[in-house]
């Protein structure tokens, strides 16, 4: 579908049409119209963030948020929580490291028992693929993706996309390189679906044992050099690299991978000269990315995209909840 | 009823896994053998079982289930069945092998395989001739492939020794590693841990290599792929005594069948490409494919339902194994009684039971199919200990309508 066809689509729908879905679990449910719909309710509230002495906006006061982290997480619960607090909702944190998860509960369980507590919505991060999905299938309230095994970080790539338009102003044409550890990377999934529907050209760049196949059908050309993978990139979106994985296994030593595929000031001068750079952090300074690189503000926006995650994930939780709030329109 | 009470069964439509076509005819039985098929002269004094409208077929053998599931196995027609070692203790020692055949007497026979190795671990050879006397029929390698070729080596020889043939997993344990799916498009998109299918192939090859050495009969449980297909091929025309299977589940699904985290289609091996579901088809057609069996593997919620990877694999195939089989028929890939070739003569043969045909002296084990029944698959009303068939909601055609097990209606 053309874009010109894909913004009329969007023009002409009100109210719930606009975002018919009742969780946000993938990006690979979303139309084009739909994405872009998040982004422009999110840039709302970027602008608010940054302009408000007082960023409290009350819609979501009186409702109870779940932040349900069966994986540990330090950026993504803050920003989800500094999210809800800023719209005003009830924010409580559920950590899978004290919970009876360990003691041999089921997440069917696990599930119910929020459900039971009358969350108004629920934010889940599980390190197994599906694992959001079937959480979803079991409860009354929208419940938002916030990254689940290898598949999907929803939330990050439409932050990422959110920073790319600020700087950018369209994804038409644009070509995005993504490189790392492609294989065990819900946001290179995600971010290759988001950017392709957008529009830009996505190129993602991996050792081939941190390649997964058929990226192409998700809207990727794969590479394997990353020098090749840069040429007149506009966008370089680095990954991070797994300790777990740097021991042999996938590839021979940090320092090969630094050798390889490391973003260093010399690789960026293969990009554009105004490209953006960016990471979903936290970064391994020295392996995937030198420390000269992802400081150097000319390019950098790492830190951007720390401060648009906050902006989408109110977003997100606005518009989920607008159904169950009576928000005309939506119900 | 006494032992020596002839039946005869007339009016149906036999079909003999010995001949090309079903043809009328009439069955005669004699205590729990089969006595005469075919033209047969009916005894004045036999008492006559009509079977108008309806095709009479030897019960079906169903070679490697992991549980003994008597209403799942009536409902689907399978009269025996040869149970996997893979029990909460491997079915590794005598005691546990004697107990095993006699799980289902009288009106289920189990044929209990014995593990190559003890605990089913790949080291050490477990006691496979005590095991044949206590009634093992075959060995099994169980739901794992023998990384060591050295132990598989010594198991394939030792088993060829005692006239056992050994059941194997074929996939490359070091491929597959921790992989729940096929690398291929679905399982990218979704996330989930693969390995490429040529694991099934390495793992044939190395087997077929070691066989070629030690003699002996091997039979590859399920084969999935077009690359093992192959490779089980060019064996059978080498002369050596290979034999595979395959699973409706593998015929009917590809692996776009686990999209949205489909856990009742979570199999061992994975569920693979679509080019891989129709080679399964050409090798069924052609002859290269020796037994279809039901893997049946009842798993409940707490199995199930899980995240894709946490869960167990398996299917109840018991209830469905004939009416998808005889989609095969409809479509025209092979005869009625070349499927009960499949389904009952090939497999008694490698376990060597006197079953699954219509020879004279043969088991009595009958069942009167309704080749045409309509029903529906329906996971929540099933006769199985559990409802775990990717198959809900479909239509399908065929059912049993009668059990006979040695002679006797159950």
């Amino acid at each position: 579908m053309s874009s010109v066809a894909q913004e009329s689509t969007a023009a002409s729908l009100t109210g719930r049409a606009l975002f018919p879905h009742r969780h946000l679990l993938g990006i690979a449910p979303l139309k084009p119209w739909e994405i872009r719909f998040l982004l422009d309710e999110a840039e709302h509230w970027a602008t608010m963030n940054r302009a408000a002495a007082s960023k409290h906006d009350g819609r979501l006061k009186g409702l109870t948020q779940i932040n349900a982290f069966f994986e540990n997480s330090t950026r993504t619960l803050l920003s989800f929580e500094i999210a809800g607090k800023r719209l005003g909702a009830d924010v409580v944190n559920m950590h899978a490291a004290q919970s009876s998860v360990k003691k041999g509960e089921t997440l069917i369980d696990t599930a119910m028992t929020l459900n039971a507590m009358r969350a108004d919505v629920i934010v889940i991060r599980h390190g197994s693929s599906g694992a959001v999905q079937l959480i979803a299938d079991k409860v009354d309230c929208p419940v938002l993706n916030a990254g689940d095994g290898w598949h999907e970080h929803p939330t990050q790539a439409l932050l990422d996309a959110l920073t790319i338009r600020r700087h950018k102003g369209s994804f038409e044409g644009l070509i995005v390189t993504i490189c790392g550890d492609v294989l065990h990377s819900r946001v290179a999934r995600s971010n290759m679906l988001s950017l392709a529907a957008l529009g830009a050209q996505v190129r993602v760049v991996a050792p081939p044992t941190l390649m997964p196949g058929h990226v192409d059908y998700l809207g990727a050309t794969p590479y394997h050099n990353f020098d090749a993978a840069l040429d007149g990139a506009d966008v370089v979106m680095m990954l991070r690299l797994q300790n777990e994985r740097m021991d042999g296994a996938f590839i021979p030593s940090p320092r090969e991978y630094h050798a390889l595929y490391g973003l260093t000031p010399e690789r960026l001068s293969l990009a554009k000269p105004d490209a953006l750079v960016m990471h979903p952090g936290p970064m391994n300074r020295g392996v995937e990315i030198t420390s000269s690189v992802a400081d150097d503000l000319t390019h950098s926006v790492i830190t951007e995209q720390v401060e648009m995650g906050v902006a989408v994930r109110m977003a997100c939780l606005d518009v989920l909840t607008r159904a169950s709030r009576g928000v005309e329109g939506w119900t | 009823m006494g032992m020596s009470q002839k039946i005869a069964i007339t009016g149906g439509l036999l079909a003999d896994p010995a001949l090309d076509a079903p043809t009328p005819g009439a069955l005669l039985i004699e205590g729990d053998s089969i006595l005469a098929s075919g033209a047969v002269e009916i005894p004045s004094d036999a008492q006559v079982i009509d079977a108008a409208g309806l095709t009479v077929a030897p019960g079906l053998v169903d070679l490697g289930v992991f549980r003994t599931d008597k209403p799942a196995f009536h409902f689907g027609g399978i009269t025996r069945a040869a149970l996997m070692p893979d029990q909460t203790l491997p079915l590794d020692n005598v005691g546990l092998i004697r107990e095993a055949t006699r799980h289902g007497k009288p009106d289920f026979w189990v044929h209990p395989l014995a593990a190559a190795t003890r605990g089913l671990e790949g080291k050490e050879m477990a006691e496979m001739g005590l095991m044949q006397a206590a009634g093992a029929k075959a060995v099994a390698t169980g739901r794992q492939w023998i990384a060591d070729s050295g132990v598989m080596w010594r198991v394939l020889s030792y088993a060829s020794s005692l006239g056992l043939t050994v059941i194997t997993h074929a996939e490359d344990s070091g491929l597959a590693g921790k992989a729940v799916a096929t690398s291929g498009e679905t399982a990218t998109r979704l996330g989930l841990a693969s390995a490429p299918a040529c694991a099934e192939a390495m793992a044939i090859a190395r087997d077929i290599a070691l066989l070629r050495e030690t003699g002996g009969a091997i039979h590859f449980r399920l084969v999935t792929t077009k690359a093992g297909f192959d490779l089980v091929r060019t064996a059978k025309a080498e002369k050596l005594a290979v034999t595979c299977g395959v699973s409706p589940a593998y015929f009917m699904l590809a692996d776009n069948a686990v999209t949205d985290y489909r856990t009742f289609a979570r199999l061992s091996p994975p569920l693979r490409s679509e080019e891989d579901r129709q080679a399964t088809i050409a090798a069924i057609a052609d002859g290269t494919v020796d037994v279809i069996t039901s893997s049946h593997d009842p798993r409940g919620p707490e199995d199930k339902r899980l995240p894709f990877a946490d869960a167990e694999p398996g299917v109840a195939g018991a209830e469905t194994l004939l009416a998808l089989s005889l989609n095969l028929v409809r479509e025209g890939h092979l005869s009625v009684t070349a499927l009960m070739r499949l389904l009952s003569a090939n497999p008694a043969q490698i376990l060597g039971i006197k079953a699954g045909g219509f020879t004279p002296g043969s088991a009595a084990d009958i069942i009167f199919v309704d080749r045409d029944a309509p029903w529906i698959v329906d996971s929540g009303k099933m006769a199985a200990a559990a409802g775990n068939t990717p198959f809900d909601k479909m239509p399908v055609q065929g059912r049993v309508r009668r059990v006979m097990k040695g002679g006797v209606f159950y």
